[in-house]
């Protein structure tokens, strides 16, 4: 915790820590973990905020998301493009949104947005069957997807207008006493 | 031109106010899903949606909201810089469409970024930071907007030197909960094969292995407290014995006679009287142990007593854990939401982001997919099955086939039983050789063959039954096992403590309650090796054969019924042992242990899931309260008609020379009176609780009462329920009216000849 640290200046680590869910200790901790994906593009010295961008292929190669289905649509909304190529800004987002100290409210919303595919605000039928799809690997018939999608918005749209907005989302969230501990990556 | 008179034109103004009318509503539907059409909603509509009292409800969705602007903003100039098309962007947003507003834009997102950072700085420190870091915005945006909070402010040092002890506090209460949450959840017995098996098999498959987890946690219970308080002080001090010659061969172990009988296992080992931890074995005489010392400060362990309270507390203590996990095993299943909101959920919140291996992530995926499957199943309702016959004649005859079955094999039982009894009687006259020691295995083999075929024929018989699901034909198959069971081990209760106990010298025995807990011991035992030669060879044999011969492509389903019965069935027995043998809970942990990994194993070669996947949530309770109600319920009722009515032998045992087993109690209780008046109420308060039946009678009363109330209350609750979704669906649509008609009015302000806002007249109006 000494001002030993050459990576970032003190004004910048504490903007870090009063905007996510991290200590010094983790964020310098995030900080090797983004590095390591490419020595070579990240430099060590960030104090001159270099727009420093990592592509796609090598956040999605991490081994904490590797194998998540999910995994190039939550790259895609934590990045500032919209294409899944992160910078340090972004990376350290995606965790803090991840981790365990952050607040319901906050998780729901990155979760609808995750799994809104189309970015339309609202999940509509394709955005569920794309979800069901990348849950069960394809092992689900077309009808038991379709069954499936119709039970969901039946039970979920609450204003009756076919597809589920984020309120919507977030009242049914509400119900599932176990979604802060299955929405959480530890890094 | 036509000159009208007055009459006239309001006729006519009438006539084409009736037509506009009546073309109005044939061009409302399409008109209002046109208008329903975001794209074309104006700038005016969406301000004014956007400033309803409903998405600005308190600070903090005010906040969001400013936050989703400006979120929508950036994603909009991105957009433009990309496309050049009109984004879809379906959630009203203050600024409307971007394309003509592009300058327009800039100015309101500062605006609105102003706002935030006025709302920011009117907070507190602490609320400052939590808010910063709960706006879902980007943290490029909340760096800047950070900035502008503490530009004016003396400095950032402020912030963080006050943040640090409730923070640190929280996040260190974080860490330690989740760790202990891992840790526990770590600690779960066979967590991941129970994994395993539901993702593969079902809830229905899954809920038998829980329930095998659920006895093995009752038996260790039974056993920690027999041991600590009743086995170990007798093991450490033991009686002194005439030491008799028994030959060790290794039938001993099967039938517990030999040099186990005279063991700590059994009931007759035990002494009826006080223990003095300092004295020492040279002193004792023999038979009554530790006689008085002159030493006042050593502790003093009744034996007697404590056989007695032990078990009594133990049944008591199983009896309220049965009882609780049962009511919320009930309440679970009576949730007010019932089954409304499970297929969402289990859409949107199963999947665990921290799974990261391979086989991990594909054992989630198959264990969601099958949930679903089974949830939908569920939704579907239950299929008709393609039965073999149908009609009432047929069920009529299934359950007297069943019921018949089930009343021989309790008569032949009682005869085998009897007929052994006299076989033994003469063998006792006799020398004591194996094969006599090996015919006490008989009876258990019988009840234990019994227990095997009857099952079987029960399947054959439900075979041919049409039912409506299979959930009615697994409940029909356990009450008919249940009916089995129960009437086999009514007649064995009979034999053992209404002929045996009632009158051992007839039988030939100087200690009944040693050769009851042996039996039960053996029964025990024989229920296991057999269970064990089915599981080999009976499931994998029937595999082949119908793989084989009857040339099935799928092998056989697992057949909850027959196994949670078997298992309820050799709880009782242990429940029925307690008292007699203390350390028969030990014998059902190893069985429990060998059978979980034995099944384990076999079901996943022999046997394959259900094709028609069940949602198994009632199996849990049900699975509990047959384990309360018939079984835990009987072995009480046997125990406490043991305790309270048949006289112990006077040969062995802690309770030798009293009348009756409970009188241990008393005596102490007056032993108590006369020593230490002070706890003479504890006297009274026995005799008001259990001697008084009034008492009780108040209190079920009174749990009758509460209970009323809550089924009310919850009844209530749903009505509220569904009464508040009709509401929220009503202002739906009310919303959807009103915008329909405010765009209407905007465009027929904006855009009067159109003539695709206005229907035509059918007269020409001058």
């Amino acid at each position: 915790m000494g001002n030993k640290q050459t990576i970032f200046t003190a004004q910048q680590l504490d903007a870090y820590q009063d905007c996510t869910f991290f200590t010094r200790k983790e964020i310098l901790r995030l900080f090797d973990r983004y590095r390591d994906l490419a020595p070579q593009l990240v430099p060590l010295d960030y104090t001159d905020q270099p727009d420093v961008r990592l592509p796609y292929e090598l956040i999605g190669s991490m081994p904490e998301l590797k194998d998540n289905p999910f995994r190039q649509r939550i790259a895609e909304v934590f990045s500032e493009d919209g294409e899944g190529n992160m910078t340090l800004d972004d990376f350290l987002d995606m965790f803090s949104v991840l981790s365990e100290m952050a607040p319901r409210d906050l998780k729901a919303y990155y979760a609808f947005k995750i799994y809104d595919f189309n970015n339309d605000d609202f999940l509509c039928k394709s955005d569920l069957e794309k979800t069901l799809n990348k849950l069960t690997r394809n092992e689900l018939t077309e009808d038991e997807v379709r069954m499936v999608c119709e039970k969901v918005i039946d039970e979920a749209d609450l204003d009756n207008d076919g597809r589920l907005s984020l309120e919507d989302f977030q009242h049914m969230i509400v119900r599932a006493p176990d979604f802060l501990s299955t929405f959480h990556i530890r890094i | 031109m036509e000159v009208l008179t007055t009459e006239g034109r309001d006729r006519l103004a009438s006539h084409m106010s009736d037509v506009r009318e009546q073309a109005d509503e044939r061009s409302e539907e399409s008109m209002q899903t046109n208008l329903l059409v975001r794209n074309r909603w104006s700038a005016a509509t969406l301000r004014v949606l956007s400033s309803m009292p409903s998405r600005s409800v308190g600070q903090q969705s005010r906040l969001e909201i400013i936050s989703q602007c400006n979120i929508r903003s950036t994603q909009l100039r991105r957009y433009h810089r990309q496309t050049q098309d009109v984004s879809l962007s379906s959630r009203p947003s203050i600024r409307g469409y971007g394309i003509e507003a592009d300058s327009e834009d800039v100015c309101e997102e500062e605006t609105k970024r102003q706002e935030l950072v006025n709302n920011l700085q009117s907070l507190s420190a602490g609320d400052r930071v939590r808010m910063l870091r709960a706006t879902p915005l980007s943290l490029a945006e909340k760096t800047k907007l950070r900035k502008r909070v503490f530009s004016d402010k003396v400095g950032q040092s402020l912030l963080s030197s006050q943040v640090p002890c409730c923070s640190l506090l929280k996040r260190a209460l974080y860490h330690i909960l989740f760790g202990c949450l891992f840790i526990v959840s770590s600690l779960q017995l066979w967590q991941v094969a129970l994994k395993r098996l539901g993702g593969r098999f079902g809830t229905g498959v899954l809920s038998y292995f829980l329930f095998i987890r659920t006895l093995l946690l009752f038996n260790v219970f039974l056993f920690l407290i027999n041991g600590l308080f009743l086995v170990l002080p007798q093991a450490i001090h033991p009686p002194l014995h005439t030491p008799s010659s028994h030959r060790v061969t290794g039938l001993e172990l099967f039938t517990g006679t030999g040099y186990l009988s005279n063991s700590v296992m059994f009931y007759g080992y035990y002494t009826n009287s006080t223990i003095n931890t300092s004295c020492r074995p040279d002193e004792a005489t023999a038979g009554t142990g530790c006689s008085t010392t002159s030493d006042p400060h050593m502790m003093a362990y009744n034996i007697p007593l404590a056989y007695f309270f032990t078990i009594c507390i133990t049944f008591f203590i199983t009896g309220i854990v049965l009882v609780y996990s049962m009511s919320k095993s009930f309440g679970r299943s009576f949730r007010v939401f019932k089954s409304q909101g499970n297929l969402a959920i289990k859409v949107f919140c199963s999947w665990d982001f921290k799974v990261s291996k391979k086989m991990s992530v594909r054992l989630q995926s198959e264990n969601i997919t099958t949930q679903l499957k089974e949830l939908l199943s569920e939704v579907k309702g239950g299929e008709e099955e393609k039965g073999r016959l149908s009609g009432m004649a047929v069920h009529l005859l299934a359950w007297s086939i069943s019921l018949g079955s089930t009343f021989f094999c309790a008569l032949g039982i009682h005869c085998f039983a009897k007929h052994m009894h006299l076989r033994r009687l003469e063998d006792v006259e006799g020398e004591v050789s194996l094969v006599h020691e090996a015919r006490l295995l008989a009876l258990p083999g019988v009840v234990s063959c019994g227990n095997l075929l009857l099952p079987g024929l029960f399947n054959l018989v439900s075979w041919m039954e049409n039912f409506n699901s299979p959930i009615v034909r697994l409940y029909v198959s356990i009450f008919r096992n249940l009916l089995l069971k129960v009437s086999i081990l009514g007649v064995l209760c009979y034999h053992w403590l209404g002929k045996i106990a009632a009158e051992p010298q007839q039988h030939g025995l100087q200690c009944w309650e040693s050769f009851v807990g042996q039996e039960l011991y053996r029964f025990l035992l024989v229920d296991f090796i057999f269970t064990v030669l089915y599981t080999v060879f009976g499931e994998f044999i029937w595999k082949l054969f119908s793989q084989g011969v009857l040339r099935r492509r799928r092998k056989p389903v697992f057949d909850i019924a027959r196994n949670v019965l078997e298992l309820i069935y050799g709880q009782t027995l242990t429940w029925l042992g307690v008292l007699f043998t203390p350390l028969l809970p030990a014998v059902q942990i190893l069985k429990l242990l060998l059978l979980f990994h034995m099944k384990k194993s076999s079901l996943l070669v022999n046997c394959q899931a259900s094709r028609k996947p069940w949602r198994a949530s009632q199996m849990s309770t049900l699975f509990i309260s047959l384990l309360c109600f018939p079984s835990f319920l009987g072995a009480t009722v046997s125990v406490t008609y043991t305790i309270w009515t048949i006289k112990p032998s006077s040969g062995c045992g802690p309770f030798r020379n009293l009348p009756f087993m409970f009188h241990s109690g008393k005596q102490w209780a007056q032993e108590l009176k006369s020593t230490n008046p002070k706890l003479a109420w504890l006297n009274w308060v026995h005799g008001c609780l259990v001697e008084n039946p009034f008492f009780l009678f108040l209190m079920a009363g009174v749990f009758l009462m509460v209970i009323y109330v809550q089924t009310q209350i919850l009844d209530g609750q749903r009505k509220i329920i569904s009464l508040l979704q009709d509401q929220i669906e009503n202002e739906g649509k009310d919303k959807k009216f009103l915008i329909t008609r405010l765009q209407a009015v905007h465009e027929k302000r904006q855009y009067p000849l159109s003539p695709s806002s206005r229907p035509q007249p059918q007269g020409s109006e001058v």
